[in-house]
């Protein structure tokens, strides 16, 4: 806590990568006792790949919660980029980039609409995302039954199952990712100006900010990472899922990590390195308790504990800081 | 940004102040005349009766979530808690109709712990609405599943099922008069009167300017805490009667919780707090439901619900939210 106040309070290192230190210890331990290992090539590879895939989205999901906004439409682009890639490549290579070109712009086309019915038609975040998530499930519902196209083998082989030692590829995509969205936070003028819309909207809008186009690109962005996950999921399943995004709780479970890793969901506080964190833990966890073969459903009353437990830390320290 | 405003007004200026129920009742109008265009025997006594009836926990779960909406918080739990009550009613009374009573009281009381938790992890614990009662989701559904090994068991009794299928019959002029139907009206009565009373006005005042309602006297924390008690209680009543309409299933409130906050929002209820009415956000269930109802009788398949589900919320609440921010 000491070590962690003399950094610029700008941009504190958040309290999540401690947690997950001592998440990987206890559960390290606890695995070695019941016999097993956690940090075999298997169980690494898995988690990064789990982690990847989440992080795609959280990462997204970060820039729109830093601009007091929310996104809870990420589950269905998912599914549709998923379909769109894998639809278009239809098995074969040469339709690889045109095919990640579309799904990448229908995504970005979903992220347009959703900023847009945020900012211009000043509808709220919450029912705004969701509304375009129901249509985005009505279409989806009514063209799709199951599995649908098929992912360029080339995409599969790499995105999909390619590895650096134990590090997957799409966990390096994940990793370049963060950094360029680090670098567009800290370094650049949408950057500040995102954390300030999200911080007041009314002075941003006074210091000559406008807080419409920077939110709009925040969404589209969103968007743009939840298709780019799209993409990878497709990658890893070989085909296209339609529902793939919603059964892995994607929307609420992206939201969960960016606010574990100390972004605030008012907006205006946190940054995209909490988030891998929060990412990682909740990867981190999942591994854990995979190796000690728990039921899968008290995995999830752990995982609504340890989202509600480190929100809470949070809270408690910002209040003893006075920041609320 | 005034510039924007204006031009997307519509010209039918309507004079009503935001957060009135006016809105909604010209909505439900329209739905209704479509309706009767399309099936007129809906609109008889018995099948509108029936259909009152089948709407009621929707319309329970929109009255709870509107106390804790307008109190400025969110509950996401609904849904799952449903689900949990339903699995939890099955598999205690397990078809023992001696059983019914004191289960009835345990779910109520369950409901209302579930609430308890929720408003105080996110009043004292300061941690967001929206992340508590996620995690109540997940911790609900996972619980659920975990104590019922992932299929439900037991079965509830005749006299469990009876308040949410059964009806008073032979009521003069509308015949026959579902039990959820009464249950329903006693529950909006009682919210009514609860937000004319003292402790409504006050909710209204914490969700509109929680500072200043501390600053003139009012404990925020209990005030919000006792919104969630209520929003669970409703859940609970959703749940009997849910129950007893369509049986056991861990799908049983699936999406709830998505439904009520759309319709409180449809009722002209500010996500965020501090204004609409109860009444506004149970018509705005109705209506709800009555476009579910209009899209069977037009023949829109159940696939594409959603997308009209959609995109009716997002054009009703863009036109309210331009009209009232061109004040």
């Amino acid at each position: 806590m000491s070590a962690l106040s003399l950094l610029p309070a700008r941009r504190p290192v958040p309290g999540v990568f401690v947690a997950l230190a001592l998440t990987l210890a206890v559960g390290w331990l606890v695995v070695l006792v019941d016999g097993g290992q956690l940090f075999n090539q298997a169980t690494t590879v898995s988690l990064l790949h789990v982690a990847a895939g989440l992080g795609l989205v959280a990462v997204g999901q970060t820039l729109v919660i830093l601009g007091g906004s929310l996104d809870l439409s990420v589950a269905y682009v998912i599914s549709l980029s998923t379909l769109v890639a894998a639809e278009t490549m239809n098995g074969s290579d040469g339709a690889l980039l045109p095919a990640v070109g579309l799904a990448l712009a229908v995504s970005a086309g979903v992220g347009l609409l959703n900023g847009l019915l945020v900012t211009r038609f000043r509808v709220n975040a919450f029912i705004a995302t969701l509304g375009v998530g129901l249509l985005l499930k009505g279409y989806l519902d009514s063209n799709y039954d199951g599995p649908a196209g098929a992912t360029s083998p080339a995409l599969v082989q790499s995105l999909g199952y390619q590895r650096v030692g134990p590090v997957p590829l799409s966990f390096l995509l994940l990793l370049a990712l963060t950094g360029a969205t680090w670098f567009a936070l800290s370094r650049t003028r949408f950057g500040h100006h995102l954390v300030a819309v999200g911080g007041d909207p009314e002075v941003a809008r006074l210091s000559g900010v406008r807080n419409d186009r920077v939110l709009v690109t925040a969404h589209v962005l969103c968007s743009l990472c939840a298709g780019l996950a799209g993409i990878y999921l497709a990658s890893r399943l070989g085909s296209g899922a339609p529902r793939v995004g919603t059964e892995g709780l994607y929307d609420l479970e992206s939201i969960a990590a960016v606010v574990i890793g100390g972004t605030a969901l008012a907006g205006g506080r946190g940054g995209v390195v909490g988030t891998v964190g929060g990412v990682l833990l909740l990867a981190s966890i999942d591994a854990i308790f995979n190796q000690l073969e728990v039921d899968a459903f008290f995995k999830q009353v752990i995982r609504g504990v340890v989202i509600i437990a480190a929100v809470a830390v949070y809270a408690r320290r910002a209040l003893r800081k006075g920041a609320w | 940004m005034p510039t924007v405003a204006r031009r997307a007004l519509s010209p039918i200026r309507l004079r009503v102040r935001p957060g009135g129920v006016l809105p909604i009742l010209a909505l439900l109008a329209v739905l209704l005349v479509l309706v009767g265009l399309r099936q007129p025997d809906f609109l008889d006594p018995p099948s509108l009766m029936s259909f009152l009836g089948r709407s009621a926990p929707v319309i329970l779960l929109a009255a709870g979530q509107y106390f804790v909406i307008v109190s400025g918080e969110f509950d996401l739990s609904v849904g799952s808690l449903v689900t949990a009550q339903v699995v939890v009613a099955a598999r205690l009374i397990d078809s023992d109709p001696a059983r019914t009573w004191p289960v009835v009281l345990l779910l109520l009381v369950f409901g209302a712990l579930v609430g308890l938790v929720n408003g105080l992890v996110t009043t004292r614990l300061r941690v967001p609405s929206f992340i508590t009662t996620l995690g109540m989701f997940l911790i609900l559904v996972g619980a659920v599943y975990l104590w019922s090994d992932g299929a439900p068991k037991g079965g509830l009794s005749e006299e469990f099922r009876r308040f949410g299928r059964r009806a008073s019959e032979d009521v003069p002029l509308l015949g026959r008069v579902p039990y959820a139907l009464l249950v329903l009206v006693v529950v909006a009565a009682l919210a009514v009167l609860l937000m004319r009373s003292d402790f409504g006005r006050t909710l209204v005042a914490v969700g509109d300017n929680p500072r200043t309602a501390q600053l003139s006297g009012v404990r925020v924390w209990r005030t919000r805490t006792v919104a969630f008690v209520l929003s669970g209680l409703a859940a609970a009543v959703a749940a009997i009667l849910l129950g007893g309409y369509s049986g056991v299933s861990f799908q049983a409130g699936a999406g709830l919780e998505f439904g009520a906050i759309t319709a409180v929002v449809l009722g002209g209820v500010a996500l965020g707090g501090g204004r609409g009415s109860v009444v506004g956000a149970m018509l705005g269930a109705l209506t709800l439901e009555l476009l579910f109802a209009l899209m069977n009788f037009y023949g829109v398949s159940g696939a594409l619900r959603s997308t009209v589900q959609g995109a009716i919320i997002l054009l009703a609440v863009a036109v309210s939210a331009t009209r009232s921010s061109s004040r």
